[in-house]
């Protein structure tokens, strides 16, 4: 299957990428590890006038430890975050999220930058977006976590405006990520984080909303004293699942307060 | 509109102009005649199209020809040297590690990728890191087996 026709432009940096956005208008679309958008073009989901390649950029894979924040390239793989010993000591949730993306061809090419920007709601990498209050940085600017994920595949981001960096707080307590998915490699049915931030839990929930969500009635229950067990019972409150092929709308209601059970506990442990 | 490209393939630089919507797995077959690059799923999930592109495996239905620019790519054709096999070939043979033999470069490639950035790998880590390789005929027990036998023969010094 080949994608539509398309143009094809090579960026030699962001800058550039950005004036070569605002010159092609609104039909066109950034190229990094390509392992969402190609997809999507494959299938003709996504029919772009034109792409704007950006994997050639030097200077945007890394993951730094800046006093209390971690900031890390929009052309960072999910690799190299599965492999990061500084991730480890500093946020050792997002080394283990990543490494359960995908599989290890996919790990090797797909960006944080890409899977953020891309905003798909069954993403692990926008979920610990959100679940952490990362700062989302652009060319043209910041966002915060909580107003970047507006809707399935919707951010704010112009259509000149590309993602240069991602700004996690350190997290140093142990989190635990677990997914439910039909195969090893394959997307999560329904994902869900625990993490302690200083004396609070928070749990943030992949699959279940149109955005990546925080099972606020849950965080409270435990902040108020409820035990794990009747904080997980509370995880799926409010929400509205969409239901797909594989699950229906109660299958991952169920998924998420035994996800959630089992990710506190595992957390605690 | 066609651009140009210009790759090294197998040790070879190759320079073509090729269609932007061209992906890498087209580009070695149809352009180059590198057909033991197999097209399976055609959606980045078998693994089948797994070549180097400079040393990590990739899955080359997910990737335009035009993203390997200035790239060195390794495909099956490449792993042998003459008529002396790899000896990751060789442990597929030794170990019964293919059937059909469809899926089998694409299996290669990602033992050859997993042997560079761990030798030693456990049996848990060889089945995570050919994860992203489907098999439908022979079964992951002797594929598990030839990879413990490739990472065997080359820690004891056997060479490509």
């Amino acid at each position: 299957m080949n994608p539509a026709a398309f143009d094809y432009h090579r960026a030699t940096s962001l800058e550039h990428a950005a004036e070569l956005l605002g010159s092609l208008g609104d039909e066109a679309k950034v190229l990094a590890g390509g392992h969402s958008l190609l997809p999507f073009m494959k299938l003709r989901f996504a029919t772009p006038s034109a792409l704007v390649d950006i994997g050639g950029v030097a200077g945007h894979d890394y993951v730094r430890l800046d006093g209390d924040v971690i900031r890390i390239g929009a052309l960072t793989t999910h690799r190299s975050l599965s492999e990061s010993t500084m991730l480890a000591e500093h946020l050792p949730l997002l080394r283990s999220a990543a490494s359960s993306i995908g599989d290890p061809q996919i790990r090797a090419r797909g960006t944080l930058g890409g899977s953020v920007a891309h905003a798909d709601p069954a993403g692990e990498l926008p979920m610990l977006c959100r679940l952490l209050d990362a700062t989302i940085v652009t060319t043209a600017g910041s966002h915060s976590a909580a107003e970047f994920f507006q809707g399935r595949y919707t951010t704010p981001l112009a259509d000149d405006e590309l993602l240069s960096e991602v700004v996690f707080p350190v997290a140093p307590q142990r989190g635990e990520y677990l997914k439910f998915s039909h195969r090893l490699y394959d997307w999560a049915l329904v994902g869900v984080a625990a993490q302690r931030v200083g004396g609070d839990w928070r749990i943030g929930l992949v699959n279940v909303s149109d955005t990546p969500v925080r099972a606020l009635a849950a965080e409270a229950a435990l902040a108020g004293g409820a035990s794990l067990h009747e904080a997980a019972a509370l995880a799926a409150e409010g929400l509205r699942p969409a239901p797909s092929h594989r699950a229906s709308a109660d299958y991952k209601l169920h998924l998420t307060r035994v996800l959630t059970r089992r990710a506190l506990e595992q957390a605690s442990s | 509109m066609k651009l140009p490209l210009t790759t090294t393939v197998n040790g070879t630089t190759r320079s073509h102009e090729v269609e932007p919507r061209q992906l890498l797995v087209q580009y070695l077959r149809d352009q180059l005649g590198l057909t033991g690059t197999h097209v399976g799923c055609d959606t980045s999930q078998c693994g089948a199209c797994t070549v180097l592109v400079d040393g990590d495996a990739v899955k080359s239905c997910t990737m335009l020809s035009l993203q390997a620019e200035g790239r060195s790519v390794e495909t099956i054709e490449g792993v042998a040297q003459g008529d002396q096999l790899d000896p990751v070939q060789r442990a597929f043979i030794e170990e019964h590690g293919l059937q059909c033999g469809y899926c089998t470069p694409g299996f290669i490639m990602a033992t050859k990728y997993l042997l560079s950035r761990n030798p030693n790998p456990t049996e848990d880590e060889i089945r995570e890191g050919i994860d992203g390789n489907l098999c439908r005929c022979t079964g992951y027990v002797n594929i598990v087996k030839a990879v413990q036998r490739a990472a065997a023969e080359l820690a004891s010094g056997g060479t490509r």
